[in-house]
């Protein structure tokens, strides 16, 4: 039984007592049943009509119906479908019977040739409370807020996508005006509470709540289901190990990276195939551009104040994609840093890119890691080692020279670390006749282009193309930032 | 009308004031900070030959890394040691 509303919520009330039917014009079975509620009317019944779309419909003569244009009434008591005939008695709903129904409808009025002339049964129409168009819009107007951000008015000679803008909220590009309809909607996307800290969000290290998150979100263009990625993207950059602080300070090039991992990936569409760093995809390209606007908006991290990069990057808007598991010859990225393949993670890497590695010969996995090996020596400069890392994309072509020759992620590894072992007198300051080097003295013999560690390696992109690519990175280790994973939780 | 919900922080950062300048550095210890950036010391190494022919007294610090903020207690014991630091960048 639903009691009175109105002392709740604000909703309109309910009569004290009789009969309450709510119609739209723009239905069949509303129009069919006009002709009843005149009757109802003409017997004495006290009957209170609301009608959604034309206040003029239906013609009950002095009895003029209520209009509910604005559907404060429909949403109030959960109208579902039109007519919906609800019994009152003493301000409180007893029962309802939705479309037309004549014993229902009989029944409840106790009129016993209600309706006689019309069919047994006919259903009715969506309610417009429930319109998919609308609820968003009406769940924020009626429900009474829950989300305690400040309200932006923007004026009525504003241009609202203009006024983002000039409130320096954007990354440069558009972005959607999150309003609160629009952020509601987003946050059904995931099960937690808009209130909880997600992270302490760098430079500032301000904390940020899961509404502030699913507010950058929206203006990012993400779709809700992608709010989980979103979230957890933010917990991993918010970490000492990623440092998003010093990525975002340097001068260097590099931004965050976003490989996803598990079957998240497929059941809200990222790509992981064909241009799977580029454009194209609604939800690489807003995940990647969600974690940005946040350090920008949350934590204060905006281009030419704490970040001081010299040329920056193109992926500094979004880098995001996911990792094409299905065929490849690896295991992924996620099970190699310990989680399990049905996991749905996102690890962080800090870098740009990508480099090309050509290499359409190569049809032995030694002859192909050789020629990955020559790319990826040349990596930040020939001459430079250790310090910076890089990540390795191998693309489906070259994946199934290793996958026919039987090589795992371990192999591969393995043998490129062998490969990128560089003698020291190639490392000398002064050596090639260039000034920059790693060292000055070459008696240590040689030394590992990367750390240990420093080179992932992911499977990703078209099915043809016999190249790969590396994205390479930023200072690597606990010196600079570490690969971070975190589940993503729903 | 449209209304929004703020995307930021909802407050500004509040202007940092400077530590007084001093008037002159006679007495004072000043503190070198090498970013371990590559060829700092050099720059600083310079500082410290310039800023003890002047009678002056000179502590050195080093950060970890240059690619991360300063810890928390390496700033605090240059606050309570240092009556004036210079920051050297330099590659």
């Amino acid at each position: 039984m639903v009691t009175n509303v109105e002392a709740m919520t604000g909703g309109p009330a309910l009569p004290d007592a009789g009969f309450v039917a709510v119609v739209k014009r723009d239905c069949p079975t509303c129009e069919m049943v006009a002709p009843v509620l005149r009757e109802i009317l003409g017997s004495g019944t006290p009957l209170v009509v609301y009608v959604q779309d034309d206040p003029s419909f239906p013609d009950l003569g002095p009895a003029a119906p209520i209009d509910d244009s604005d559907l404060s009434f429909s949403w109030h008591h959960d109208i579902d479908t039109v007519p919906t005939l609800i019994e009152v008695r003493e301000g409180a709903e007893v029962r309802r019977t939705i479309g037309w129904s004549r014993s229902d409808w009989q029944a409840f009025t106790q009129l016993s040739n209600l309706g006689a002339g019309l069919p047994e049964m006919r259903p009715g129409c969506g309610s417009l409370s429930v319109d998919p168009l609308r609820v968003d819009e009406l769940e924020a107007r009626f429900r009474g807020s829950t989300l305690s951000s400040r309200r932006v008015e923007f004026g009525s000679m504003e241009d609202e996508f203009e006024a983002v803008f000039d409130r320096g909220w954007t990354d440069g590009l558009p972005v959607i005006p999150p309003t609160e309809a629009r952020v509601l909607r987003m946050l059904a996307g995931t099960t937690r509470a808009p209130e909880e800290i997600v992270a302490i969000v760098p430079p500032n290290l301000v904390d940020v709540s899961v509404e502030q998150v699913a507010i950058n979100a929206v203006m990012a263009g993400c779709r809700p289901e992608y709010l989980p990625v979103v979230l957890a993207a933010v917990e991993a950059a918010c970490t000492d190990e990623f440092n998003m602080h010093g990525l975002l300070a340097t001068t260097y090039f590099s931004g965050p990276i976003i490989v996803v991992n598990g079957p998240v990936t497929a059941r809200i569409g990222m790509n992981s195939g064909l241009n799977a760093f580029g454009q194209g995809n609604r939800a690489n390209t807003t995940i990647g551009r969600a974690l940005q606007l946040i350090v920008r908006n949350i934590g204060g991290g905006s281009a030419g104040d704490v970040d001081m990069a010299m040329h920056g990057s193109p992926g500094k808007l979004s880098f995001c994609f996911a990792e094409r598991e299905h065929d490849s010859p690896f295991t992924s990225l996620a099970v190699s840093r310990g989680l399990g393949p049905d996991d749905d993670a996102v690890t962080l890497f800090a870098g740009q890119g990508p480099t090309p590695i050509v290499d359409q010969l190569s049809r032995d996995p030694m002859s192909l890691a050789r020629s990955f090996a020559l790319v990826l020596r040349a990596a930040h400069h020939p001459k430079l080692v250790i310090g910076m890392d890089a990540m390795l994309v191998v693309s489906p072509e070259h994946g199934r020279v290793f996958a026919d020759a039987g090589w795992d992620r371990e192999r591969l590894e393995s043998e490129l670390a062998d490969l990128l072992m560089i003698p020291a007198d190639e490392l000398l300051r002064g050596a090639a006749f260039v000034d920059e080097g790693s060292i000055d003295d070459d008696s240590a013999g040689p030394l590992p282009k990367f750390r240990a560690g420093g080179m992932p390696i992911v499977h990703a992109g078209g099915d043809a193309g016999l190249f790969s690519s590396v994205l390479t990175g930023w200072v690597g280790g606990p010196k600079g930032s570490e690969l971070v994973t975190r589940r993503i939780h729903p | 009308m449209t209304t929004v919900l703020d995307p930021t922080a909802g407050r500004l950062a509040e202007g940092v004031q400077p530590a007084e300048r001093h008037r002159s550095l006679d007495g004072k210890v000043v503190g070198l900070l090498d970013i371990s950036k590559p060829r700092g010391d050099v720059f600083l190494d310079q500082l410290q030959l310039e800023l003890e022919g002047r009678g002056l007294q000179v502590r050195r610090f080093t950060k970890p890394t240059f690619a991360k903020p300063a810890p928390v207690d390496l700033r605090q014991e240059i606050a309570a040691n240092c009556d004036a630091v210079i920051e050297a960048l330099a590659d």
